[in-house]
């Protein structure tokens, strides 16, 4: 083992200082390594760039991370509803008539058919009602139908929405929401926000280096489900009690016909009255939008129409004059801020569910950089620790597992980049513990290799048997350790994660290491000092 | 230069001598641990309990804690408790789990950075629901349980079933120390705990591995030394690595415990008593553990002995 190929050596070295090179990116500012993409020659391919660089996780550079849960029983209980309205069309199409009406059930809807020859009409109907739950593509269709119809001999007949089926309904709401977060994060003009998608019903928003966390909340949390409807008479049938903001929550008739929606609106701004010079909010509707707005208003001219968002009335003005020009205004009690977000949410579109908050996490930028600060402090002070006390043992030896310790940490550092993962507080904090275990491997060899000798054997045969004996306990040692390590990075949640990540690098490359630099340099040693004994 | 020598060469400790005294300590201080478990318990974070953590800073350098304390306990949000720690006027905000779900959590949020927002700089707000809670705890306990069985595996594997016996029992152990730590100190036991213990767990491993592969190697060398002495010879021929492995590991905690800031210090605290408790425990009750299973019983076929030798060449 001892005797050194020209060729393996450089091989060695080239992987090792790539390595380490990898982490040089990282010294740079952002802009700098834009302008390295932007300015190399396109023959060059981007993973060899300097320009991959570790991410800061949101407890370093600072910023909230929001955890939404979608309201499962709000979609599967508009499922149903309109499961009710489909059976109810079905019924009328038919024309058969029902005993007792349609039942509403807590996953469906049942009604009571006694004559068999109209359950012989409608059940074929009620089927088709049905869908194939879409997983097409690898699997094809995965035959789960998303509503169960079973007809009883009583004539009682049943529609469910299945499991599966609510399930395919969340999933889709979530892809929806997290198109909508999407654009309400960017409105608020931050870098870099992360929106994913967090197990069926979960959506996770990462926005770094955020001044007001309140005003990101605000957006994300509201559903922003606008409506425009008639003030209608408290005694008229198919009418809501809505609270009214403008009027201290005071609930008034609202119409439950819905003239048009948020999703017909293309532009909504926040300005100023021109008059009251009050913040409003102005909008401009689609051409469907325009048209029924303006028939809508042309038709109740002199009566009020309320602007619902959200099932609270902001205002309720009385229509002066048809506006069929598709754009108007919504006044009420705004502050500037308000109206700024209303705008944001009406733009960005409403949530198919109301979604809450489960989970927020957030550190201030000031917070961050001291934490960097320490992480680097104590970093330095423990490989400095680390090194003078390995020196101290074992001399000349302790300097070469130094050097094995220092592209340790450069490699852990330059495979981050080129993963570009993601170091956390918790990663730091990892980074200093494996400088403190790093050298273990070192330490298994030298001590091996001194008890070697001790046994009588010749210097030569001492460092071989101490590489060769050492190596199984390394590995052995090492992946216990990577087994623990691997099983905190599946359940691990962000920071923590950081930390695994760091952890099992670190562990991938000691082994590295002390398998191949601190061989190479012992052998170098040897070949040029040409030593009796352990230098230890 | 004369080198450090922190373990003479030779050494003849009767390792597994001293189990008369390590296993009681080690089963007492387990009682305790239990004790203290049931009647005080875990000082859970908000990771594991749900409700709401603050931490701000006294834009002038100065808090006022009773001033914050008094305010805070106005809100109707319960008991809060204010602390104060760090060097810079920081304080800390802890609002229990409000009844209400969700929203009701957010509540608190809003309320009290209108109250401080003005003399205080928030450097930290988390909320945890009770659903997010409830999860983080069985994802944790998940964690250390797959841990420990992953391992179980590979040691059965590649040791013998005796041998992993004897790594699992000292694993077992350290982590029941360490949560006799964090109930003694009323440490905050959160998701980095979790990491620690997860941990301490690798590191225990490491350290009782490294034994056993000699333990295991020798077996192999001396058919007929009594188990005892074999032991004993085990951990003295490693003993010398062990203490300077430690050592470095405890240097580089050390420096994370007074340097690497407030937010991982409890971390660090935690790693640096494992550490200690694992070195222990390697040595005084996973190998004493293996003179009662019978080591030598079905112990490496031929087979493997000529692997072994193969490997050699």
């Amino acid at each position: 083992m001892l005797r050194l190929q020209a060729r393996k050596v450089i091989l060695v070295l080239l992987v090792l200082v790539f390595g380490c090179g990898l982490a040089v990116p990282n010294l740079f500012s952002p802009e700098t390594r834009k302008a390295i993409e932007q300015g190399a020659p396109a023959w060059i391919p981007r993973f060899l760039l300097p320009i991959h660089a570790m991410t800061l996780g949101l407890d370093l550079q600072g910023g909230s991370h929001v955890l939404l849960e979608i309201d499962r029983a709000d979609l599967i209980r508009s499922q149903v509803t309109q499961l009710r309205d489909d059976v109810r069309r079905i019924l009328r199409e038919e024309r058969v008539g029902l005993q007792g009406g349609i039942g509403l059930t807590p996953r469906g809807v049942q009604l009571r058919v006694p004559e068999a020859a109209d359950r012989a009409k409608l059940m074929p109907k009620f089927r088709e009602l049905a869908q194939p739950i879409g997983t097409f593509g690898a699997f094809g269709p995965s035959g789960n139908q998303s509503i169960e119809v079973t007809e009883n001999p009583d004539g009682l007949i049943q529609l469910n929405v299945t499991e599966a089926g609510s399930n395919e309904r969340i999933r889709r709401a979530v892809e929806q929401a997290m198109e909508v977060l999407r654009r309400r994060v960017d409105a608020l003009g931050t870098t870099e926000p992360n929106i994913q998608r967090q197990g069926l019903d979960r959506i996770l928003v990462q926005v770094p280096g955020l001044q007001d966390p309140q005003r990101l909340k605000q957006i994300l949390g509201e559903t922003a489900k606008l409506q425009f409807r008639m003030v209608a008479d408290a005694n008229a049938g198919d009418v809501d009690m809505l609270p009214s903001q403008d009027q201290g929550g005071q609930p008034i008739p609202i119409s439950r016909q819905v003239i048009v929606e948020g999703e017909d609106l293309i532009d909504a701004q926040p300005a100023f009255d021109q008059r009251t010079s009050q913040p409003i909010v102005n909008f401009r509707f689609n051409i469907r939008g325009a048209q029924r707005f303006g028939q809508a208003t042309t038709e109740n001219l002199g009566r009020q129409l309320a602007i619902v968002l959200d099932n609270k009335v902001i205002s309720a003005p009385v229509i002066q004059s048809p506006i069929t020009g598709g754009s108007g205004q919504i006044s009420g009690n705004f502050t500037v801020e308000s109206v700024n977000n209303l705008a944001i949410l009406l733009r960005a579109g409403a949530l198919p569910a109301k979604m809450t908050i489960v989970e927020e996490r957030t550190v201030g930028p000031g917070l961050g950089q001291d934490s960097i600060q320490a992480g680097k402090m104590a970093t330095i002070i423990a490989t400095v620790l680390v090194i003078l006390y390995m020196i101290g043992n074992y001399g000349l030896f302790g300097i070469i597992a130094s050097i094995a310790l220092l592209v340790h940490v450069c490699l852990i550092l330059g495979l981050m980049s080129l993963l570009g993962a993601t170091m956390t507080l918790p990663g730091i904090a990892g980074i200093v513990l494996t400088i403190g275990t790093a050298v273990d491997s070192n330490v298994l060899i030298y001590e091996r290799m001194r008890e070697e000798s001790h046994l009588g054997r010749s210097l030569v045969s001492a460092l071989e048997a101490g590489f060769q004996r050492a190596f199984a306990t390394i590995i052995d040692s090492n992946v216990t350790m990577l087994i623990a390590a691997v099983a905190l990075f599946a359940l691990g949640s962000g920071p923590v994660r950081g930390f695994a990540v760091v952890f099992i690098l670190g562990i991938l490359t000691t082994v590295i290491t002390a398998v191949t630099l601190t061989r190479m340099l012992i052998a170098l040693w040897y070949r040029w000092a040409r030593p009796k004994a352990l230098p230890f | 230069m004369r080198l450090l020598r922190i373990v003479p060469d030779n050494t003849k400790f009767r390792i597994v001598h001293w189990r008369r005294l390590a296993y009681p300590f080690s089963a007492a201080y387990s009682v305790l641990v239990l004790v203290l478990f049931l009647t005080v318990g875990l000082n859970f974070g908000i990771d594991f309990r749900g409700g709401t953590l603050m931490e701000m800073q006294a834009k002038s350098g100065k808090p006022d804690i009773a001033q914050v304390r008094q305010t805070a306990n106005s809100f109707g949000f319960g008991e809060v408790e204010v602390q104060e720690f760090g060097s810079a006027g920081d304080l800390s905000m802890r609002f229990a789990l409000q009844p209400g779900g969700e929203i009701a959590q957010q509540a608190v949020v809003t309320k009290a950075r209108a109250a401080f927002a003005e003399a205080y700089e928030f450097r930290r707000v988390e909320t945890v629901g009770p659903r997010v809670s409830g999860e983080l705890v069985q994802a944790g306990t998940l964690g250390v349980v797959l841990a420990i069985i992953g391992v179980l595996v590979y040691l059965w594997f590649r040791f013998e079933m005796q041998l992993a016996i004897g790594a699992i029992v000292g694993t077992m152990h350290d982590i029941v120390l360490t949560m006799g730590f964090f109930l003694i100190t009323q440490l905050e036991f959160n998701l980095t705990s979790i990491a620690a213990i997860l941990t301490i767990v690798g590191y225990s491993l490491n350290e009782t591995v490294v034994v056993f592969d000699r333990t295991r190697e020798l077996l192999r060398r001396y058919k007929t030394m009594p188990i005892p002495e074999l032991l004993d010879l085990s951990v003295n021929s490693t003993l010398s690595r062990t203490a300077i492995t430690s050592t470095t590991t405890i240097l580089a905690l050390v420096a994370l415990v007074f340097f690497g800031g407030t937010a991982i210090e409890g971390f660090a605290l935690v790693m640096l008593f494992g550490v200690m408790v694992c070195t222990y425990s390697a040595m005084f009750v996973s190998t004493p553990v293996l003179l009662y299973l019978d080591v030598r019983a079905g112990r490496l076929d031929q087979g493997e002995e000529l692997a072994e030798a193969k490997a050699r060449v």
